[in-house]
């Protein structure tokens, strides 16, 4: 199944035929290390689908991280541009902002790398689709671990904003559910960027918890780790890190890496999948740098787009959000699919545990969770769309 | 909390209060002696980390520390000498303008410097470890870190108090005027106090690298936390700093420890109202001294006939633009109108009034706020939810302006962001009312408004008619009665003016004024959230009043449009196009100072 697919995407040339007009929007200059792949994983596959007779012309453009502007931005490239679809977005409140706007508008949006699950849910509407896996899926591909412990004390730490906050919700509830009669012994909740690592670390140590839950990432990421190294927080506790396995992330800390972390992530060296391999060589070849998240990330969304009109035959809105429904189609992770009940693609992450080779740090024991597995109840979706 | 854990986090907030003190103890000095509120602080500290990391991993982390002090420095005094020497004479916060466009151009060079990752510094050699203390670990570097801090302490006060460059410094903090009289040379007293106070953000940034990595978002972070400390210490006292950075330090560790860590984001700001509230000038600072002779107000002219004409056409022109086939000129000009309102708003309080505010955004956001509100949850309509956002302006500004009209200058400009801080951290963590940092969506006008084109209308009709409001209150009896207040509060209270009463009045309307154009923005984008009411928003107001000009009438609307045009087009055509933001500020700050002057 997925070899059939992947040799159409490869060789069949005139299989794009569609002409589709994409018009992207992110934050390129509030989230560089994670953006800068993404448009180059991005312009790979645009490159590949021209290259195969395919007919894609890709905008860019910088929302500067901010709802109001990524609105005007994204009028501009419905109404003057006259994209057929708007693709894109990095943080949260943008995402909802633009996905509110394309509702509005009636123009389809592939929101490709925020992570709040109200995106597809609670304000979840029929012309946004989401690509990555949502918070709630990649805690839940790491709750299963986490239970297996049989640690009775947690401790949890996350920026406070939405993501972390959705994070350790759904972490507690989730965790409770396969494991009753856990505790909950501390919070932190630091400020996104401005974590005061040695006070969080001792508060963290003074609830004497068995094992700590975090949704760190990037600059908090790294002074938690290594206060917590220095002060010897983590000899005894084991950690739960959401997305600490990716290079963007993982990659900053170098000799730091804590040994053993639970983390969901891209062992971008190690996936020796043909359809990996194939990317990560092409990926390699255009640009001399190694693939990160991010990366896979804009080359996915950019076929997403694709496939989607070649399905349609058509750059038609109304064509086009019937057409990504339920779409399925290969990706470097492999197969997923569009989920017709929410919108959400199955393309899920991996989960692993961090470890140390050369200075550098790596994940092992790591396995794919497939994001179709880590859902709620349809029932419970339904509710939560109100449709 | 056990005992131990109390003297822990104690440690912790001391630590943390040592690199705080480098940055503010600069910045204090720079503002005691050359009255530039520098932005550009957070951004030399910044670089202070950059050039330590990259330096440490070729020189080691030792001789790093001091040399990357050094070049920030060398910096510091080539900004001194190419730009803010040129400016000392151009009107009041001018030179903000100049260091907040430094902002912008300092931060995408990094980028381009450094790439776009975070780097992590090495740990320091010889400090990589913990020492154990009441049975926990706890790092040396901090240790050190806390003896650092009033080592420097010690060395300035001495420097200050005890050495002749001291004096002369002390002098200039006190009274500029008096001091050049005296034939102290200004000029390389400047330079040199640029230079030391840019060395000790650079040393502050270096000395942050084995605790935190090198990342591009660490300047507005620290900017805002170093104004802080600078103000509850009391502007130009560097005793006062370290007070209030310890103060500052040990709260925060303590919100930690108590559980209370989502207090973080908003317990600065608390401290600081509290403070200015209580102790008008900081914890241990001087009224300040008054700076003479560097700009002479000169009245505010009505709109000539040829100007009225003009502005006349404009607004024919403006309900002409619908016509044209590309709909994007009707949403961007939505945006541009009620940026003028906003821009037009703050003028109010900074031209006529003399008071700058930091925080408008706070009335701006909670109009759009109450608004959405109303809107969202009592479904009213749009017309009724626009008087609901201006009316809930109105009394958030009564309240906030009723402490900030007690103050003045760069004390009541902190306050009302001490205000906004508190406003913005209660919107960002109240999820079940405002939605917490995702914000609201679906508020779109009603249908006979939801058409592009419709919504314009109502826009051009609401602005317009307020900013024409605004501008004709600055020649009626009220605003005559603000100016003066503004230029001579003992003249004007003389003649029966209630000052305080006048300038409280002004701080309503300007407030509500802000609101509907808050609320108008609402529903234009459909959506908002905390973003609508944070720091970089009022700045973005300075920004557009300055550039426009403070002391002009229609300057502010100008300015206004001519930053959200800039924003848009260079966003689109720029690679690099914050820092290409940044230039053009430099180039009108220039062009208006030689063409005013």
């Amino acid at each position: 199944m997925i070899r059939t697919l992947l040799i159409l995407l490869t060789f069949s040339s005139s299989a794009f035929g569609q002409l589709i007009k994409i018009g992207e929007l992110n934050s390129y200059k509030v989230f560089p290390a994670f953006l800068e792949p993404y448009k180059k994983g991005m312009e790979l596959a645009v490159e590949e689908i021209n290259a195969a007779g395919g007919k894609i012309e890709l905008l860019t453009r910088d929302d500067g991280g901010t709802p109001g502007d990524a609105v005007r931005v994204a009028e501009e490239l419905i109404s003057r541009e006259r994209v057929n679809l708007l693709m894109g977005t990095f943080a949260s409140n943008v995402g909802l902002a633009v996905s509110n706007l394309a509702a509005q508008r009636k123009v389809l949006f592939l929101a490709s790398e925020p992570l709040t699950d109200k995106i597809v849910w609670e304000n979840g509407n029929r012309y946004t689709f989401r690509l990555r896996p949502s918070t709630y899926m990649q805690v839940a591909m790491l709750v299963p671990e986490a239970a297996k412990l049989k640690k009775k004390r947690w401790a949890i730490v996350y920026p406070n904003y939405e993501y972390g906050q959705s994070a350790a919700a759904s972490f507690k509830k989730l965790l409770t559910q396969a494991q009753p009669g856990v505790e909950f012994v501390g919070e932190q909740a630091p400020a996104l960027g401005k974590i005061d690592a040695g006070a969080v670390v001792q508060a963290l140590a003074d609830a004497k918890p068995d094992a700590i839950f975090s949704a760190l990432f990037a600059a908090d990421l790294q002074k938690f780790v290594r206060e917590g190294n220095t002060r010897g927080l983590f000899h005894k506790t084991s950690v739960f890190n959401l997305l600490a396995g990716e290079p963007e992330y993982l990659d900053t800390l170098k000799d730091e890496t804590p040994d053993g972390w639970w983390v969901t992530g891209y062992p971008w060296s190690e996936i020796n999948t043909p359809e990996h391999r194939r990317f990560r060589d092409a990926y390699q070849k255009r640009w001399n740098d190694y693939p990160r998240q991010g990366s896979v990330v804009g080359y996915t969304a950019v076929y997403a787009a694709a496939e989607a009109a070649r399905k349609a035959k058509s750059a038609d809105t109304e064509k086009l959000v019937a057409a990504l429904k339920g779409l399925q189609m290969a990706t470097p992770f492999g197969a997923i699919q569009w989920r017709a009940i929410d919108n959400q693609s199955t393309m899920g992450a991996y989960v692993g545990q961090l470890a140390k080779k050369d200075g550098k740090g790596v994940m092992v024991n790591w396995r794919y969770a497939d994001g179709a597995k880590f859902q709620p109840a349809d029932e419970e979706i339904r509710k939560l769309r109100k449709e | 909390m056990s005992s131990s854990a109390v003297l822990l986090q104690f440690l912790n907030g001391l630590a943390g209060a040592s690199s705080l003190f480098l940055v503010a103890a600069g910045l204090s000095l720079i503002f005691g002696v050359s009255r530039i509120v520098n932005f550009a602080h957070g951004s030399l500290y910044m670089l202070g980390m950059y050039v330590a990391v990259w330096l440490a991993s070729r020189i080691g982390f030792w001789a790093a520390v001091p040399l990357a002090a050094l070049a920030v420095a060398a910096l510091g005094a080539g900004i001194e000498l190419l730009l803010l020497r040129r400016i000392y004479r151009a009107p009041e916060l001018l030179q903000l303008l100049a260091t907040f466009a430094l902002v912008l151009i300092i931060r995408d060079f990094a980028l381009w410097a450094w790439g776009p990752e975070d780097l992590l510094g090495p740990r320091a050699p010889g400090f990589a470890g913990a020492v154990e203390i009441a049975g926990r670990g706890f790092p040396q570097y901090d240790l050190l870190l806390i003896v650092l801090g009033p080592l420097v302490f010690g060395a300035l006060h001495l420097a200050l108090t005890r050495t002749r460059w001291g004096v002369l410094v002390r002098a200039a903090t006190q009274d500029r005027e008096m001091a050049g009289a005296l034939g102290v040379n200004q000029r390389w007293l400047f330079t040199g106090v640029f230079a030391i106070g840019a060395a000790l953000a650079g040393l502050g940034g270096a000395l942050a690298i084995p605790r935190e990595p090198a990342s591009l978002a660490v300047d507005l972070a620290l900017i805002s936390d170093a104004f802080v400390v600078v103000v509850v210490g009391g502007l130009g006292s560097i005793p006062g700093a370290f007070v209030a950075a310890v103060l500052i330090g040990v709260i925060k560790a303590f919100c930690i420890g108590l559980g209370y860590s989502k207090a973080t984001l908003v317990a600065e700001f608390v401290v600081m109202a509290a403070v200015l509230v209580l102790r008008p000038w900081g914890l241990l600072g001087r009224p300040q001294g008054e700076v003479r002779g560097t700009w002479i107000e000169i009245p505010l002219g009505r709109i000539s006939r040829r100007g009225a004409i003009a502005i006349g056409l404009l607004v024919l022109l403006l309900a002409a633009l619908p016509s044209l086939p590309d709909q994007y000129a009707l949403v961007l000009a939505t945006e541009m109108l009620v940026f003028a309102l906003f821009a037009a708003s703050l003028h109010l309080l900074m031209g006529a009034g003399g008071m700058a505010s930091f925080g408008h955004a706070a009335y701006f956001g909670v109009g759009a706020y109450a608004a959405a509100l109303i809107f969202l949850k009592l479904h009213w309509s749009t017309g009724s939810s626009l008087f609901a956002g201006w009316g809930a302006s109105a009394l958030a500004a009564a309240i906030f302006g009723w402490f900030c009209v007690r103050l003045s200058g760069v004390y009541l400009a902190m306050l009302t962001l001490a205000f906004a801080q508190i406003v913005w951290s209660t919107v960002f963590q109240w999820d079940a009312v405002t939605g917490g940092s995702n914000g609201l969506v679906g508020i779109w006008p009603d249908a006979w408004l939801a058409s592009r084109a419709a919504y314009y209308y109502l826009v051009l009709m609401v602005c317009g008619y307020a900013i024409f409001v605004l501008w004709r209150m600055a020649h009626t009896p009220f605003g005559y009665a603000l100016r003066a207040s503004r230029d001579s509060p003992v003249r004007a209270s003389a003649l029966g003016i209630n000052v305080r009463a006048t300038q409280w009045e002004a701080f309503i309307i300007a407030g509500s004024t802000a609101g509907v154009a808050g609320a108008l923005f609402a529903f234009s984008k459909g959506s908002i959230s905390p973003e609508t009411l944070s720091v970089q928003r009022s700045v973005d107001g300075l920004v557009m009043v300055l550039l426009g000009g403070v002391h002009t009438l229609t300057g502010p609307v100008w300015g206004a449009v001519a930053f959200t045009w800039l924003q848009d087009t260079m966003a689109r055509s720029v690679e690099y196009w914050r820092a290409g933001i940044g230039a053009a500020i430099l180039v009108l700050v220039f062009a208006r100072w030689r063409f005013s002057a």
